[in-house]
């Protein structure tokens, strides 16, 4: 029975940051600016997307992988070992502290898939999402984190600082970071039911709740994604790899799909942006997210913010020299960047898309 | 003269006090229950059917409409019907004919299925002052689009999108022949669906002239019997729709007779005045599922790619069939429920034939999620929509459009008296009788059809308020927004939701 | 002149030495380094007059009944929710769902303001909630608007250039808005009517705007040099025939 799962409600603070010259920043920041916000959290999650971390193994899949029991990781270790080559393994360095008592074991991974392996039109990224699933929905005890190259995902159970303390984010540098604090109205105790939610390079941090999420979980079982986390934040970050990733849109043509003009803004344009923006909200009505959000989606290329289309979730944006930041408050950009340049709310629906240099 | 058995199932009955012998009760029955006694109105109650029209029309609430209350003695595996049908048989060796959607009771699903609501967690939307958006596309869509950019960086569409009809809400008229009800009804159909930015359907008996001016609100029907089809019919419409099977008889064909085939009927369905006009059970030219890829083609080259709308009657193999129907081209499918309304039907047929829209539904947008072509097509559901409430249910459960025919009927004085095979309607919707016909004014009751249209979309847009969510896309084939009461564990499966308190 | 320091202070204990100083009597608070602290000033009653010096957090001044409230930066959102008297302003911009169900009191604002602002602002007997905007708004300006005034200016727009967004007065029964710059009815809410602004108009604009330039360092004359449009319900029930009995 597909139908018969319970969805994860949740309430959120998010934050996130870019270098567009990709100036590596602390993990320390990213904490800092989330802390401040650690009331739009409740203390069951909290987590940290780090994106330029790993440059000594770029060309890996980088796998962080949680285990709820060990021989779960056996089945995952064999499994990968027959399909990659593991150029090295390790636990993810921890902290013990006292706020968390038990933690799921945590492992890195950089892995590269085997050329015989990989078959099908889709390629290698096309082999690698469907192993992620595989674990995700198959393997019991064990999911993936984050599956993509030089980039990590950190995130469990406790609050902003305590999470950051407990993954020693100061000592990961990266050019992008998304953070995000959750209050869980259900589930609660389950790491692998923090933000963010990544696949691939792919991550989301995600405020408010898609209610649209019944359609959207549909459409995308259509294009063969299972969705095995109980989550509406689980679903943006699978439209955006099938916008982006299989279908080829560009990040801008994804948002008008994800938060679309209303028909009678829509009826406004000239003939040929009217065109095509019927167009894509005809081909893809089952991808609009309805209902409150704000998202900070994060991909190896830039980082993009973006709310629903009535504005029911804050996002708040601000930049300084390279930098631009983008939050759930004001507060949260200036406890790291006391005097921005500019600071602005993005209009409903209009995505704020930063593209790093090149 | 014999004296059937079959004993009156109403009681007409006039307070003689209040009676002032106006004589518009004789006048408007259609059924000639009243005739003129010298001094007083004379009752032959067993030709009143109980449709109200004398009712409504005696200027002194004189009428009085009873159940008859003589009876056959109550059992409980005998019905009343069951009963007497068999009189009626044992008396003219004949199938007893219904008329309208199958009325026995039984498990009603709509009624099992509660919508959701958002409270703190998600936001409701204030229907009335913030945006609310009902508009709705049918037909095949790509899975997917392709841009290119020119040189300044604008994107430009490469896929060519097919074509599509706009409605302003997911509620059209199912089809309603010319012949199986009035012009009049017709214009009402018409004139309301353009009024209100949806489509209506003229079923299979062509085009009468004075529809043309409402065209852009019209899909032209092509079925067995071929009525009124030639290229001209074919381009009239939006959209040109096979009609398979209907709900309330699935596997069968028509006859309407030729004491029905007035002039103007005759003319709009192309065949001589006063010939029966029989629409064979299937097709002929359809055997096969490959015959219907020929049909759906021909009709294609026939009118330069016009979405081409399938109409089948939801049978036990609904989703297995459907799919075919998409893989063979259709724009769009239009499922029937078994309780789907009808001008004549023998009752055997109507009700123990086919099976409910929404397992149907269910199961026809399951089907096509599952092969990975539910874009290609849209789905109307239809068979049994009674309300907005069954709309918003059956949209949830996967439907892109609901079609509404009985109801839309009600509006223009329809009482479901289950009579419409006699030809004698006297709201002037199922009879040609030119004094009866007179009756229904198209503009008056155009005004009618498009308030009730209105009433839904309000009703339509409170419900995807309570919802938390401000396009009607949001909603289709959303079934999380689903909960069953009552419904055991394999029809919730078979639907696809969740029990309530889950 | 009382300071409190509200460097890196969980806003429970900020709150709480705000109230101690007003309760021992302190008319004039300055509050330093605040950022993102909530609930400052919320249900806070009587004459007191406090300089916020940062970005303070959400609920502002909620339910609060009487203080003058004066934040020299920006300011989030949900400000002065349910507010039945008191002053604040905001030398910034100010984010979304400011002035909900406002009674009383004023808000004058530098910058832009965020979406749904003014939302059901009412008043009651000789209460009468304002706000005022310098800058630009976002859409559902003055929703369910049912008393009160709401005042955008777009001081910093060129003249004709669109300062408000869409759904403007959607729902409004009641109060006026006054928009100095153009207005257009398709962006407008179905209750609302627009209207030119008259001698009696501008009479309510400058009492208004008199305290606003004086409160923000801003020239009357200047402000006042552009047309205002006015909006005004035009139907107190538009929704009669919508319902079946």
């Amino acid at each position: 029975m597909n139908h018969d799962f319970q969805k994860d409600i949740a309430g959120c603070g998010l934050t996130g940051l870019i270098s567009k010259k990709r100036t590596r920043v602390s993990g320390a920041i990213i904490a800092k600016s989330l802390t401040l916000m650690t009331d739009r959290g409740n203390g069951l999650g909290a987590g940290y997307a780090a994106y330029g971390i790993y440059p000594d193994f770029e060309e890996f899949y980088a796998f962080h992988i949680m285990y709820d029991v060990q021989s779960a990781r056996f089945s995952v270790e064999e499994y990968l070992k027959d399909n990659f080559h593991v150029e090295k393994v390790e636990e993810i360095p921890t902290t013990p502290v006292p706020e968390i008592a038990i933690n799921p074991l945590l492992v890195r991974y950089f892995i590269s898939p085997l050329k015989d392996k990989v078959t099908g039109s889709g390629g290698e990224e096309d082999f690698v999402v469907n192993v992620v699933m595989k674990i995700n929905s198959e393997i019991d005890g064990a999911y993936v984190f984050s599956s993509g190259k030089n980039m990590g995902v950190f995130k469990g159970v406790g609050n902003p600082s305590v999470i950051s303390k407990f993954f020693r984010l100061d000592e990961y540098e990266g050019h992008i970071w998304t953070a995000h604090t959750r209050f869980p109205t259900n589930t609660p105790g389950w790491w692998g039911g923090a933000h963010p939610f990544t696949l691939l390079d792919w991550s989301i941090v995600h405020n408010g709740e898609i209610s649209s999420y019944g359609i959207n979980k549909r459409y995308l079982e259509m294009f063969g994604y299972k969705l095995s986390l109980l989550t509406d934040t689980e679903v943006v970050a699978y439209l955006f790899d099938l916008l982006i990733r299989r279908h080829g849109l560009d990040v801008e043509t994804a948002c008008t799909i994800l938060a679309a003009p209303f028909w009678k803004d829509i009826d406004d344009l000239d003939p040929d942006e009217k065109e095509m923006v019927t167009a894509l909200r005809q081909t893809y009505a089952s991808a609009l997210l309805n209902g409150p959000f704000s998202l900070l989606f994060g991909h190896k290329n830039g980082l993009v913010g973006i709310n629903d289309r009535i504005k029911l979730r804050p996002l708040v944006a601000a930049t300084k020299d390279d930098m631009v930041y983008m939050a759930s408050e004001e507060s949260a950009i200036r406890a790291i960047c006391p005097v921005p340049e500019k600071v602005w709310a993005p209009r409903a629906g209009n995505p704020v898309i930063v593209t790093l240099d090149n | 003269m014999f004296k059937s058995q079959a004993p009156p199932i109403f009681r007409a009955t006039i307070d003689t006090d209040k009676c002032i012998r106006c004589k518009r009760c004789i006048q408007n029955c259609g059924w000639s229950t009243y005739s003129w006694g010298g001094d007083r109105v004379q009752i032959d109650t067993s030709k009143c059917v109980n449709c109200l029209r004398c009712y409504h029309y005696c200027p002194t609430e004189a009428i009085e409409i009873l159940k008859e209350e003589t009876r056959f003695k109550d059992n409980g595996y005998w019905s009343y019907n069951h009963i007497r049908n068999i009189k009626r048989q044992a008396e003219t060796g004949g199938i007893p004919l219904t008329g309208m959607g199958c009325d026995r009771e039984g498990t009603i699903l709509f009624d099992h299925l509660m919508l959701d609501a958002c409270q703190v967690t998600n936001p409701s939307i204030d229907p009335l002052r913030e945006p609310m958006e009902l508009k709705t596309f049918l037909g095949k869509k790509p899975s997917k689009l392709e841009f290119t950019k020119d040189k300044n960086g604008k994107r430009k569409l490469v896929t060519k999108m097919p074509p599509n009809l706009e409605l302003a809400a997911p509620v059209i008229f199912s089809p309603m022949s010319y012949g199986s009800i009035s012009l009049n009804a017709q214009k009402v159909l018409a004139r309301a669906a353009k009024e209100c930015g949806i489509l209506m359907n003229t079923g299979e008996g062509g085009l009468h002239e004075d529809l043309k001016p409402y065209t852009s609100n019209i899909i032209v029907q092509v079925a067995s019997g071929r009525f009124g089809v030639n290229p001209e019919y074919l381009n009239a419409g939006v959209a040109v729709e096979i009609k398979i099977g209907q709900g309330a008889k699935p596997g069968i064909g028509g006859h309407l007779p030729g004491e029905k085939i007035p002039l103007e009927v005759a003319k709009a369905r192309m065949i001589p005045v006063g010939t029966d006009a029989l629409s064979p059970a299937p097709q002929h030219d359809i055997y096969s599922i490959e015959d219907l890829r020929q049909l759906i083609y021909a009709i294609k080259e026939a009118t330069n790619y016009k979405p081409v709308s399938v109409k089948i009657a939801t049978v036990h193999n609904v989703a297995a069939i459907a799919s075919g129907i998409v893989r063979a081209g259709a724009d769009i499918v239009y499922l029937d429920g078994f309780r789907g309304g009808t001008g004549a039907a023998p009752g055997i047929i109507r009700d123990h034939l086919g099976i409910p829209i929404e397992h149907a539904l269910a199961a026809v947008d399951d089907r096509l999620r599952q092969e990975g072509i539910r874009n290609e097509a849209s789905i109307i559901a239809a068979g049994g929509i009674r309300s907005a409430a069954d709309a918003a249910k059956a949209i949830a459960l996967g439907a892109d459009a609901v079609a509404i025919g009985t109801a839309a009927l009600m509006t223009m004085g329809c009482t479901l008296c289950g009579k419409c095979y006699t030809g004698n309607c006297s709201w002037g919707i199922t009879t040609q009788r030119p004094e009866l016909t007179a009756r229904l004014d198209p503009e008056v009751y155009a005004v009618r059809l498009s308030n009730l249209i209105r009433a839904w979309v309000h009703e339509l847009m409170e419900v995807l308020g309570a919802l938390g969510v401000n396009a009607v896309e949001s909603l289709r084939g959303s079934r999380e927004r689903l909960r069953g009461v009552g419904l055991d564990a394999q029809t919730l499966d078979m639907l696809g939701i969740k029990p309530a308190g889950r | 002149m009382f300071e409190i320091d509200a460097k890196d202070k969980y806003y429970r204990d900020l709150n709480e030495e705000v109230r101690a100083a007003v309760d021992s009597g302190e008319k004039d608070i300055r509050l330093k380094n605040v950022n993102g602290q909530y609930y400052l000033a919320t249900g806070l009653r009587g004459k007191v007059n406090i300089t916020i010096e940062g970005v303070p957090g959400n609920d502002l001044s909620a339910f609060m009944d009487g203080p003058t409230v004066n934040i020299k930066s920006n300011a989030q959102d949900n400000i002065a929710n349910t507010m039945n008297a008191g002053k604040i302003v905001i030398h910034g911009s100010a984010g979304d769902v400011l002035g909900y169900g406002m009674r009383g009191g004023k808000m004058h604002i530098r910058g832009d303001v965020g979406y749904r602002v003014g939302i059901h602002m009412k008043g009651v007997k000789r209460q009468s909630p304002t706000i005022i905007a310098g800058g630009t708004a976002g859409d559902f300006f003055g929703e369910y608007m049912a008393g009160g005034v709401l005042i955008l200016l777009g001081l910093d727009s060129p003249e004709e250039s669109p300062i408000v967004g869409d759904y403007l007065g959607t729902g409004m029964h009641g109060g006026t808005i006054y928009i100095r710059g153009p207005v257009q009815q398709k962006y407008c809410g179905a209750e609302v009517g627009v209207m030119e602004t008259d001698a009696d108009d501008k009479k309510v604009l400058e009492k208004h705007l008199k305290e606003y330039c004086a409160d923000l360092g801003l020239d009357l004359k200047e402000v006042m040099s552009r047309p205002f449009k006015k909006l005004i319900p035009v139907s107190s029930r538009p929704y009669g025939n919508l319902y079946a009995y």
